[in-house]
């Protein structure tokens, strides 16, 4: 499935990117982060299992075992440190 | 809370606390107690001077996510009205961040509601900071007593 994916704060800056396309090889949200981990480099260090990060979809923070609609737009950010 | 009674903004502006509260009692006089809380960029964190921040968010998010929040807290007090100001972009230190005002019968609610949206405004609005310190930029991590304070909030099971 089609996705568009969006990268905030320290993780749009580790990999140089604020967002993109993702022809997605999965259904969940575990699936879109293992695809980008196999990307290496700074994707399997910043995506590492037990580093902090969360994932919305269509704007909503969901597991990692949430099912992602096509053409969702996802989010993958840091621990938010607003107020 | 009726609909439409909470004014939710994302702005790089100034606000003023004067204005804001003045804007919630004009016109109306149901309100008994008004609480809030202005939060400010400081000099300092983590042992190092601070020269200015830089707040990003996610645009869309941002603003369903403060929604959903003081959603939340009108459906746990009887308030009356609420209003959230958070400000992105370059801040220095002694600038005001973000402001939570709520408007309610008494007191005891417009305080408990204003400390419960900041600390779920804390851990769940799409907000980063970044620092610009003496030996260079940083993000700001984000806490552990953030998430205890949110988790007070939490109402146990079956109850």
């Amino acid at each position: 499935m089609k996705l568009r994916v969006l990268y905030f704060a320290r993780l749009r800056e580790r990999f140089g990117l604020a967002e993109e396309e993702v022809e997605l090889n999965g259904t969940t949200a575990a699936d879109l982060v293992a695809q980008l981990q196999a990307r290496g480099g700074v994707w399997a260090e910043e995506l590492a299992a037990g580093r902090a990060f969360r994932v919305a979809v269509n704007q909503d923070v969901v597991a990692l075992d949430a099912s992602l609609p096509d053409n969702a737009e996802v989010a993958i950010f840091p621990p938010v440190t607003g107020g | 809370m009726k609909a439409g009674s909470m004014k939710i903004v994302v702005q790089p502006e100034a606000f003023d606390l004067g204005t804001e509260v003045d804007a919630m009692r004009r016109g109306r006089t149901d309100i008994g107690a008004i609480a809030s809380f202005v939060g400010l960029a400081r000099d300092m964190n983590e042992g190092s001077g601070v020269r200015a921040m830089t707040l990003e968010h996610y645009p869309g998010m941002t603003e369903k996510a403060l929604t959903a929040l003081v959603e939340e807290a009108g459906s746990r007090w009887a308030l009356l009205d609420v209003t959230v100001i958070h400000r992105v972009g370059r801040l220095l230190p002694g600038d005001p961040i973000v402001l939570v005002a709520v408007a309610g019968s008494h007191r005891g609610e417009a305080f408990a509601a204003c400390e419960f949206i900041m600390d779920y405004l804390k851990t769940r609005a799409p907000f980063w900071k970044k620092e610009e310190t003496p030996t260079g930029e940083r993000w700001v991590d984000a806490r552990a007593s953030d998430d205890s304070a949110a988790a007070r909030w939490v109402v146990p099971p079956d109850q």
